[in-house]
């Protein structure tokens, strides 16, 4: 064999390993889990049998939760359809001033946890409320704060997900040829008269695709439920689990695994729908012209921007005000005043308090830990996705959406059955460790960092590689020198998204979570659970910090971006 | 140096035939131009040879290498090749030096030698105070410079270059040609230029490969194919050449031959071997025709348009013969008809396309 031949041989391998190396990774954070899960539900520990399966079923409290579960994530989702779908005509199609500011205000709600959502909302209200105290109108002692509710439940899934519908429908508007709105016009419709028969049959499919995905996200929620649910005994199956798993009996892995099943399948539907309206968009004719131009608002201007700054403050402002009010009260209960303002609470989160000081090591470098390697993962998958057009890769950039569409508690479920034992081989228990954590962040939050990496791929011009490839560069090498720096913006922008949810996340840690591993939502639920709102509050309304300044950072890079990476950037 | 030999090469996407048995024999340092419209087949040739895309049938050969054949693939990585883009390719994140050095530092070639050849490829194409540009802060031009010097820091010994003009302004293509043609005598390496622009294509070339479908339709010098297209649609496509049908009258003599065509005879050029037929196709350019002195005879033709070119018109005429087919001519200042007007065309020259040629437009 001649020597060039040899190398080409090298460079076959180095490809192959590299894409079957990568194959195998996905197929070992999304599919294994998924399938783990599975054969719990149909042979709970290793034998095929129908009793775990029929005392779930049997538990009236498993049907209980289902309805709640469903009442809840589907009142929600209309919530959210509704305010998020308003908002979104409204701000894409007219002429309103400052859209950039508006649209980060609206969408900052779901960046922010939605345990920390709660947190501050049930300080907004109920007779313990420091800022109704401050105004003297906090309802009398004794009474109930409205929020521990089904309908508090249904509000604020609503107010959390409605930027969810807001995002996908804008996306749909902005793919909206202006020639069609144009065309309407000039026929002598009205602009009210062209949304109604134009723009809005048009925007179904994105709308129903925003339909789906905040229900999914509704279903599997568990920080609002877990807030505002568990103190009334009002039960929804993620909540359900998390109280099972708590008690922890025999038998009760296999129950809660067909209870996470269950979520699964019920989100599954959902998912089979956005997918079914996904492909209906192929269809559309998409022509390459400009954005509409915005309808003019004339003498509606003014009063519609105030309505929509009034709601996003209602929104924002207001319950992160009750939080900030909260964590500055020497104890739940003492009116606000100057004699009574203190910053020992945050004194107490971030220097006393043990596991409050593990929790931020641990949020930061899990949270970060994550971000880089998914990054590392998703730069040569979203090659092979993008340009190698590999078929098993498309198959599995499918199966890389599955962890993230699936409700948190499932893939939580399916790590502990992965990890309870000692990995074989190796001998090593990963359960009750950070790592088990990690593996779950990887496995669920890989998506978030792929969509954007992919959509940056797709904004490179393929020659810029093709230019290296030529001067002899082989792939580790374009990898590095090349293809990495072109597709670096869209990767900040994913493991910065990437960050921020697992910085904020709580579904997946409250189940895997152990002493010495506690994450910053773990150690917010405990204080709120223990009755320690004071400290809960100071300790969010800290994460609440990081997460606005790193979201406020991006606009450092954000012209480099394709568009509709960052969710909070228009 | 090397020559580049494609045997047959085949190439399909789907059912879509993209590359039909295309065979090219490119000698060293020959600059050839591969010419064609869009989607004739010129772009996926040039992506075989560099080896972006597989074969389905046939062999592709760099000097005695065999790079390209259903069952063997070289990467492009391992050609050792060169190419100019036609959106350049330069990577933004670089300089023009480490742009230009990227090929080197890959081979394994350090400074000072590396610099050294730098900045003798920056040196040749004028660019040497832009070392430390970026390339977004270049022009159309320079960038050109660029991607050209990149290409030839590792002096490969066949270049492919993708309609490397195309993205320009009219007066910079000028100067770019010159630049492309000094280059090639001054390196000697054999380089193939995928173009659409005819003009181009003749003012480069030493061969030129004409396109079309999938096909190669025609590989000869650019005053071959100027001069004696081998098919209709070469004689259609190149310098705007009219076919009509015509009836060779006579043997060859001299190279040329007596026709009659559209009930006019003429003598035209065609090949020694042309037989006596009814069935031929002649092909006529705008010069090879002109209004008939008063009192000779012509085709009868009605003028249908106008257009003045600067210092001469352009007349469209429909012959009286045949009612479909337009013929193009030039006439000097002052306009000698208008439009409506009957005149007399005469033929003195033309080229009678080779029977071949017509079956394969046939086919």
């Amino acid at each position: 064999m001649s020597l060039a031949d040899t190398a080409t041989l090298r460079t076959r391998v180095e490809e192959t390993g590299l894409l079957w190396g990568l194959v195998g990774l996905v197929a070992l954070l999304s599919l294994l889990p998924i399938g783990r899960l599975v054969v719990e539900g149909l042979a709970p520990g290793g034998q095929l049998s129908a009793t775990a399966l029929g005392k779930v079923f049997a538990s009236p409290a498993t049907w209980t939760a289902t309805a709640n579960s469903l009442v809840t994530a589907i009142s929600g989702t209309a919530f959210a359809v509704l305010i998020g779908g308003t908002v979104a005509l409204l701000a894409t199609l007219t002429d309103i001033r400052a859209r950039n500011a508006f649209t980060f205000c609206f969408v900052l709600p779901l960046m922010i946890a939605p345990q920390v959502t709660a947190l501050a909302w049930l300080q907004l209200f109920g007779p313990s409320s420091t800022l109704l105290k401050l105004i003297g109108m906090a309802p009398p002692l004794g009474s109930r704060n409205p929020l521990y509710s089904r309908e508090g439940i249904i509000l604020l899934l609503g107010l959390q997900y409605a930027p969810l519908v807001f995002l996908t429908l804008r996306a749909g508007l902005r793919a909206l040829p202006k020639e069609l709105i144009e065309a309407g016009l000039a026929a002598g419709a009205s602009p009210l008269t062209v949304l109604r028969t134009v723009v809005l049959p048009l925007m179904t499919p994105p709308l129903v695709a925003g339909i789906a995905l905040c229900f999914v996200s509704c279903l599997g929620n568990f920080g609002i439920p877990a807030f505002l649910g568990i103190p009334g005994n009002f039960l929804v199956l993620p909540t359900l689990i998390y109280q099972r798993l708590a008690g922890l009996g025999p038998g009760v892995l296999s129950e809660v695994a067909i209870l996470s099943l269950l979520i699964g399948v019920i989100a599954m539907a959902g998912i089979l729908l956005q997918d079914f309206m996904m492909r209906r968009r192929d269809f559309r004719i998409t022509t390459t012209s400009s954005a509409a131009r915005p309808f003019e608002l004339g003498r509606w201007r003014a009063p519609i921007e105030t309505l929509l700054w009034t709601f996003a403050i209602l929104v924002l402002a207001l319950p992160l005000l009750g939080l900030l009010s909260t964590s500055l009260i020497p104890a739940f209960g003492v009116p606000l005043n100057a004699a009574t303002a203190t910053f020992g609470n945050y004194a107490y989160v971030l220097f006393e308090h043990a596991a409050s000081k593990r929790a931020f090591v641990n949020s930061f470098l899990m949270s970060a830990g994550a971000a880089i390697l998914i990054v590392l993962i998703c730069v040569p998958l979203g090659y092979f996705i993008v340009w190698k057009k590999s078929r098993a890769l498309r198959l599995l950039n499918l199966a890389a959406e599955l962890p993230y569409a699936m409700p948190g508690v499932v893939l939580a479920i399916a790590a502990i059955l992965l990890f309870l034992k000692p990995l074989p081989v190796l001998g090593v228990s990963l359960y009750n460790t950070v790592w088990i954590i990690v593996f779950a962040y990887l496995a669920r939050f890989l998506v978030l960092g792929l969509r954007p990496i992919v959509s940056g791929y797709l904004q490179i011009d393929r020659t810029l590689e093709e230019a290296a490839q030529i001067a002899g560069a082989g792939l580790p090498r374009r990898l590095a020198t090349i293809i990495f720096p072109l597709v670096a913006p869209a990767a900040v922008a994913g493991a910065l998204l990437i960050f921020l949810t697992a910085f904020n996340e709580l579904t997946v840690s409250a189940l895997l979570w152990s002493s010495g591993a506690e994450t910053l939502g773990v150690v917010v639920f405990s204080f709120e659970q223990g009755g320690d709102s004071t400290y809960a509050s100071a300790l969010a309304t800290i994460t609440v910090l990081v997460t606005v300044a790193l979201m406020a950072s991006t606009t450092l890079f954000a012209q480099k971006l394709p568009q509709g990476v960052l969710p909070w950037r228009d | 140096m090397a020559r580049l030999t494609i045997d047959r090469a085949q190439k399909r996407f789907g059912s879509y035939i993209a590359l039909d048995d295309v065979s090219i024999d490119v000698e060293d340092g020959e600059f050839l131009a591969v010419l064609g419209a869009s989607g004739c087949g010129k772009t996926t040739l040039l992506r075989q040879i560099a080896g972006f895309d597989k074969l389905d049938g046939g062999a592709i050969r760099i000097g005695d290498r065999l790079v390209s054949s259903s069952e063997q693939h070289v990467p492009p990585e391992h050609r050792k090749l060169g190419i100019v883009f036609q959106s350049y390719a330069l990577w933004p994140h670089m300089t023009v030096a480490e742009n230009v050095a990227y090929g080197l530092t890959v081979a394994g070639v350090r400074d000072p030698e590396r610099a050294r050849r730098v900045a003798a490829a920056l040196d040749l194409v004028g660019l040497n105070g832009f070392a430390e540009r970026r390339p977004g802060m270049l022009s159309g031009g320079q960038r050109q410079r660029v991607a050209l010097a990149r290409c030839l820091v590792t002096e490969p010994s066949l270049v492919l270059l993708d309609e490397p003009l195309a993205n320009l302004d009219v007066h910079l293509r000028a100067s770019m040609e010159e630049e492309f043609s000094r280059f090639h005598k001054r390196t000697g390496t054999t380089m193939v230029y995928i173009t659409h622009d005819q003009a181009e294509a003749m003012a480069l070339a030493d061969r030129i490969a004409v396109m079309d479908r999938g096909r190669l339709l025609q590989l000869a010098t650019p005053s071959m194919l100027y001069r004696e297209p081998a098919n209709i649609t070469v004689a259609g496509f190149i310098g705007d050449g009219m076919v009509l049908p015509a009836t060779v009258l006579s043997t060859p003599r001299a190279g040329r031959c007596k026709v009659s065509v559209l009930g006019v005879e003429a003598v035209v050029r065609c090949r020694p071997d042309q037989a006596v037929t009814d069935q031929a196709k002649l092909c006529l350019r705008a010069r090879d025709i002109g209004i008939a002195p008063s009192g000779r005879e012509g085709l009868s033709a009605m003028v249908e348009r106008l257009s003045y070119q600067g210092g001469f018109f352009r007349l469209e005429a429909r012959p009286a013969a045949s009612n479909d087919l337009v013929l193009h001519l030039d006439a000097a200042e002052p306009a000698p008809a208008q439009a409506g007007d009957v005149i007399r065309i005469s033929i003195h020259d033309g080229w009678v396309i080779p029977e071949a040629g017509i079956m394969d437009k046939a086919a």
